[in-house]
């Protein structure tokens, strides 16, 4: 969470669903995030698009979030990179070079 | 030697009493209110039609949601293991199992001999099983078996946004509203479940010979959708719903 | 299946201040909120809350949305070309046939709600008919953090309308019944609605009476909703928009569980949506003009 004393307020935009069988959001720090859409082709299942903030009428540059398809399927279409076992890092948070994107699960 | 394999689901309980691995009855009864009430009737049931009093049966294991509260049973199995062994003694062939109930859909990976090597599973969520097929069949007011045959009439695929058996009956409901044929709604549904169901699999990944068990399994849109999923032919048990019992039957006798 | 009955639902109703002239307003700015179980319609006159309106959505949202709006001016001789700049949100904003921008229900809750609550607001949650969002915001209502959960019923109105139809109690007596037990009970175990409705369904069977049914269900509820929040990390004051905002049950065990009170407001909790989109309405003309 960013710290009040440096005068940054973040927008974490968490997208995702908690249902009875646990909790899967993935946050995009959009202050973090510059619209680059390195994410975009890294993920086998296109659940990331790039484009106009709707959550920030005022942001000129575009923003990543998680595509309506995916969004409340997350669980089912992040399973191909989360095996129970030796699990490797994730393309998507690989390809962000600024770090914006984290999954909760 | 003669043994018993309960399986006590979500909604049904079933039995099947085994002679050194062939079938002699089995029964099939509502949960209901009192499952242990149930599951007696279950066994007396099989019990009768093979003949047999209750003790001519050397062991009982029981499987299932309920396994653990069975005062009848001696030993427990999983139901993976109950569904690994019971598919093995049906298809030696087979090495991976995928179970559908009402309330839970399982999915696991075996070697010849039967034993698991690998499992997940879809728990907690209405929409990851047989329940979710139950509200959509009383919201487009069909019986639910025949929404299998109803979803194979459909010619075209209609998108379903709602991932919850709660909102999608709602979505149900406004898309007969808005006249889409019963039929592609009916396969939509049943579209979406095997999709939540196929997700779980690639999770653990799939080789032939793949078996569909469970009460779903009797639901032959379900068996299309899923067959189209995984692009593969998958093979489905006279009886899919006995298949955890009989699993747990032979582990009964057998050495485990 | 049978058309819900009347009283599973909020009443819906209309209201307008008669001590504001509208034509003697320089700008005229609304906000349409269709959701996907209730709609609501807010009309400002230079940033003063004018009329309103809140009804139940139809199947279709454009007509929804004329409807809602026609409701909002009716008896105040307004007319759509009177208001200058109209923003649609919520689930159906895409077809807000006269709006004018959509935007979203996060960024319009957060404005809407730091109007009803005043500045010190930074923590919003909203209770809607299909979804929960919880949003963190600044002093000026902008948003910092937020989540949406519109997936799964529970924790939804949905979801406690399935209860509130199990035990045929209305909507607005869930609150006060579910807080006349004399003990709290054990919260219901399954999340899932469908799967709670089942447990519920057995504890009656067992002789639960209705009340205590309801406070266990309020109860998982309300935990759960705590667990979302804490996903953006609660910050004083709170406040709880939407219509479970205005289930007792579930917000005062909320406020329990989160040790903190939730802000109570002059107006319709429901409205806040709405609201923020004719404060940003208002906002958008301003710019417009200023061109």
């Amino acid at each position: 969470m960013r710290n009040a004393e440096c005068g940054l307020t973040a927008m974490i935009a968490n997208y995702g669903y908690k249902d009875g069988s646990g909790d899967y959001f993935i946050a995009i720090d959009t202050d973090k995030c510059n619209g680059c859409g390195d994410c975009v082709p890294a993920c086998p299942n296109s659940v990331f698009v790039v484009g106009e903030d709707p959550n920030d009428p005022l942001r000129d540059e575009p923003v990543a979030m998680v595509g309506e398809q995916e969004r409340k399927k997350l669980k089912y279409t992040c399973n191909p990179c989360k095996p129970d076992h030796d699990r490797p890092p994730l393309p998507c948070v690989q390809a962000c070079k600024l770090g914006a994107i984290s999954h909760s699960w | 030697m003669i043994t018993a394999g309960i399986d006590i689901g979500a909604k049904t309980i079933k039995v099947v009493l085994a002679d050194d691995g062939k079938v002699l009855a089995k029964s099939l009864v509502p949960a209901g209110i009192d499952t242990a009430v149930a599951t007696r009737q279950a066994f007396d049931q099989a019990l009768s039609a093979a003949e047999l009093s209750r003790d001519q049966i050397d062991r009982i294991m029981a499987t299932g949601t309920g396994r653990k509260d069975c005062p009848l049973t001696d030993d427990e199995i999983t139901e993976v293991g109950a569904a690994a062994k019971g598919m093995n003694h049906i298809l030696k062939t087979c090495r991976t199992v995928i179970d559908v109930g009402a309330e839970e859909g399982r999915t696991l990976r075996c070697d010849e001999t039967g034993k698991v090597i690998d499992f997940a599973f879809n728990e907690k969520c209405a929409a990851g099983a047989g329940t979710f097929a139950e509200g959509m069949a009383r919201a487009l007011q069909v019986p639910l078996v025949e929404l299998g045959p109803l979803a194979l009439t459909s010619k075209q695929a209609v998108q379903m946004n709602a991932q919850c058996a709660v909102f999608a009956e709602s979505e149900v409901v406004t898309l007969i509203h808005a006249k889409t044929p019963r039929q592609d709604i009916a396969r939509a549904v049943l579209d979406a479940i095997a999709s939540r169901i196929i997700s779980m699999v690639r999770k653990v990944g799939f080789e032939k010979d793949v078996a569909l068990i469970g009460g779903v399994a009797r639901n032959p849109g379900f068996v299309e959708a899923m067959k189209r999923g995984l692009e593969m032919d998958v093979h489905v048990p006279e009886d899919p719903e006995y298949v955890g019992a009989l699993g747990a039957a032979l582990a009964a006798a057998g050495a485990d | 299946m049978s058309e819900k009955k009347e009283f599973w639902r909020w009443k819906e109703y209309r209201w307008h201040d008669e001590s504001i002239d509208w034509k003697g307003a320089d700008i005229i700015s609304a906000g349409v909120d269709i959701g996907s179980v209730s709609s609501q319609a807010v009309i400002m006159a230079d940033g003063k809350l004018y009329a309103f309106s809140n009804q139940r959505t139809g199947f279709d949202s454009p007509e929804s949305a004329n409807q809602s709006i026609n409701w909002a001016m009716e008896g105040t001789g307004l007319t759509l070309k009177d208001i200058h700049y109209t923003v649609g949100t919520g689930y159906g904003r895409v077809n807000v046939p006269f709006a004018d921008k959509a935007l979203t229900e996060i960024a319009c809750h957060a404005r809407g709600g730091n109007f009803m609550y005043g500045p010190s607001v930074r923590t919003i949650l909203d209770m809607g008919g299909q979804d929960c969002k919880a949003i963190r915001c600044d002093e000026r209502g902008k948003v910092e953090a937020f989540l949406m959960n519109d997936k799964c019923a529970a924790g939804t109105g949905r979801g406690m309308e399935v209860f509130a139809d199990l035990l045929s109690v209305p909507i607005e007596e869930v609150g006060e019944l579910s807080l006349s037990v004399e003990e709290e009970p054990e919260p219901v175990s399954s999340t899932c609605v469908v799967f709670a409705k089942s447990e519920a369904s057995a504890l009656l069977r067992e002789g639960w009476p209705k009340n205590k049914v309801l406070a266990a269900y309020c109860a998982a509820m309300a935990h759960r909703v705590v667990t979302l929040l804490e996903r953006i990390e609660v910050k004083k004051d709170f406040a709880i928009t939407g219509g479970i905002g205005k289930n007792s049950g579930v917000v005062k065990r909320l406020e329990q569980e989160l040790g903190l009170e939730s802000l109570k407001s002059n107006y319709d909790s429901q409205i806040a949506g709405a609201l923020g989109g004719a404060l940003f309405a208002q906002a958008l003309e301003k710019k417009r003009r200023s061109v």
